[in-house]
């Protein structure tokens, strides 16, 4: 959980990616931004997030994002 | 048959009154009956491609389920007697049977608009290249049609089979309720692009006669109509006069005609879309909303969020995301990354997949040059406000001025300014006209584009300007009422009874008195419904 949070913080220093759970619902993040953390999460973990994975459930806080992580890693 | 012809509110009290007097089971029949009849009317030849679309999603649709059904069913019976890798390596030959489906749909579907479209685009370029190298021959033109709403239904269409290939959606296996969710009358005029999973529910459901749901979408209605028929019909006259004749208004004109288009196209669009989105409520119906208050956006992401959100919302989901997030793409990340460094090489895969974007968005829009450039000009000023970004950063946590109220009007001005310089491109008929009445409009300024004389030379009465006025100013209060307190129709009739009759009374009272029509009146078609 750790790199993801590093990756999400470097990216917006101002949101606490801890408690959020409304990244996309409150507009907190953007496809610019999705894009960039995909290929970050690409970079850190070797997991490729398919674009129907692209929800706002997966992306609405780090945790939903680590779990999707997860998954993928397992699948 | 256009929405502001006496022909189709004809069309629709009579499908109206049918929708709820029929056995409620034959409702969702009766309306693609009502569907077809609406763009047979339009034209016979157009119904040949609308089912050729239908046909054809239908049956890859199912084709795509029945691989699903199989993989889940191979993978119970299997459970514990394969492998992982064996999984995987069935999974994965699944999946490319299915993308071999999908291709097949999309090429077929997109081969219909594209010929249809762009072919005469296409022989336009080619014989301008052939004329470039002074060569003799040049291809004719061909006489092809352009089916009514085609952009809009094929995108709609192509969203579900890519939503069925996904598992996000599951195949339609009623091949009649597919038709109707493809050519639902309302939206075949200028879309919304509606997704299945949003639509589906509510346009196949039993309705019973609600006077709240059905006055809501009356109201709805004719506040289309206000906006259509009062303001954007009205304002047309003069838009036309200045971009029409270039050589004549310019300087201060072109600001003026800049300005009038983006008024138009405001009341036109939404306008159109508030009368697809009442005649769906008025049957329980719910369409999914286009617009929120775009001219309040403070910079241009935030106002392709909040204008024409569904094609904005599908081009993010079906193109900017798949090519963003591919292989190869994350591949050109890593590279251009470990070449570019990190802040300029993560940038590039974002950059391309708009590029791509913006360029489909313009010509999705129109085959011609000036809706691509429209397009990759909305593509040139994002990247440069994103590229700004980190520096709009430093001002505001240097002097503080987000928050205050005049900074946003000025947010707001500055973004409805620059969304209306780059609409110039659907004015002008040429992309270096465009360019050349652009920056005559700073070298040839003057103030006497702005007196009462040339105002009342441009084809509209000092009436008309008056009546504009008001129309603009109670736009403005409605739009400033919704963003602030919501929904202006909830406070009316939250409001004493009698409000609610005479705000409707009031608005079907404007439209019939001011809308711009009458005896050898040419009624203008929807802007939005040429693409």
């Amino acid at each position: 959980m750790e790199p993801l949070l590093e990756i999400l913080k470097n990216l917006h220093p101002e949101i606490d990616f801890n408690t959020c759970e409304t990244l996309i619902d409150d507009g907190l993040i953007d496809s610019f931004d999705i894009v960039t953390i995909i290929s970050e999460i690409n970079e850190e973990y070797d997991v490729v997030i398919p674009a129907e994975e692209i929800v706002p459930d997966n992306f609405n806080s780090a945790k939903a994002l680590y779990d999707l992580v997860t998954r993928l890693e397992d699948e | 048959m256009l929405f502001t012809d006496y022909s189709f509110i004809g069309f629709l009290a009579v499908v109206f009154l049918l929708y709820y007097t029929l056995p409620k089971k034959w409702q969702w029949p009766f309306l693609l009956v009502a569907s077809y009849v609406f763009y047979f009317i339009a034209s016979p030849s157009y119904v040949v491609f609308i089912l050729a679309t239908t046909i054809s999603t239908y049956l890859v649709s199912l084709k795509l389920d029945q691989l699903e059904t199989r993989q889940k069913e191979y993978l119970k019976a299997h459970k514990g007697e394969i492998s992982r890798e064996e999984k995987k390596e069935y999974k994965a030959g699944v999946r490319a049977r299915k993308w071999k489906w999908l291709l097949l749909c999309l090429f077929f579907n997109l081969g219909i608009l594209a010929v249809l479209k762009y072919t005469n685009f296409t022989i336009a370029n080619i014989n301008g290249i052939l004329e470039a190298f002074h060569s003799d021959g040049t291809l004719s033109f061909v006489d092809l049609v352009l089916p009514m709403g085609i952009s809009f239904y094929t995108f709609q269409t192509m969203g579900y089979i890519i939503d069925v290939y996904r598992g996000t959606s599951s195949a339609e296996k009623n091949p009649f309720k597919l038709a109707l969710f493809v050519s639902f009358f309302p939206q075949l005029v200028q879309g919304p692009i509606s997704r299945f999973n949003d639509l589906a529910k509510s346009l196949f459901e039993i309705h019973y006669f609600d006077p709240k749901v059905v006055s809501y979408g009356l109201y709805r209605i004719m506040w289309g109509y206000f906006k259509k028929m009062v303001v954007a019909d009205r304002i047309l006259p003069a838009v036309n006069t200045i971009i029409q004749n270039p050589d004549t208004y310019q300087g201060g004109f072109v600001f003026v005609g800049m300005m009038f288009y983006a008024f138009e196209l405001y009341a036109d669009f939404t306008g159109g879309i508030d009368i697809t989105i009442g005649i769906a409520q008025t049957m329980g119906i719910t369409v999914t909303e286009n617009f929120r208050r775009p001219y309040f956006s403070k910079n241009i992401k935030e106002y392709w969020k909040r204008w024409h959100i569904t094609m904005g919302t599908w081009f993010t989901d079906y193109i900017f995301y798949p090519i963003s997030v591919c292989k190869p793409m994350l591949k050109l990340s890593k590279f251009s990354r470990s070449r570019l460094g990190e802040q300029i090489g993560k940038r590039v895969p974002v950059y391309l997949s708009s590029f791509v974007v913006w360029f489909t968005t313009g010509i999705w829009h129109g085959a011609s040059w000036n809706f691509i450039v429209w397009g990759l000009m909305n593509f040139v000023v994002i990247m440069i406000s994103e590229e700004f970004e980190p520096l709009y950063r430093k001002f505001h946590a240097r002097f503080h001025v987000k928050d205050k109220a005049w900074y946003g009007v000025f947010e707001i001005v500055r973004t409805v300014l620059l969304m209306s310089a780059i609409r110039m491109f659907d004015c002008y008929r040429d992309v270096p006209l465009t360019f050349k009445m652009f920056g005559n409009m700073f070298t040839n300024f003057d103030l006497s584009a702005f007196t009462a004389e040339a105002f009342l030379g441009l084809g509209l009465s000092a009436a008309d300007y008056v009546l504009l006025l008001i129309c603009l100013i109670v736009i403005l209060a409605v739009s400033i009422t919704e963003e602030r307190k919501g929904s202006v129709r909830d406070l009316i009739f939250r409001a004493p009874a009698a409000w609610k009759y005479v705000a409707f009374g009031g608005l079907v009272l404007v439209v019939i008195v001011f809308g711009a029509y009458g005896i050898g009146y040419d009624q203008s078609q929807f802007i939005y419904n040429q693409f």
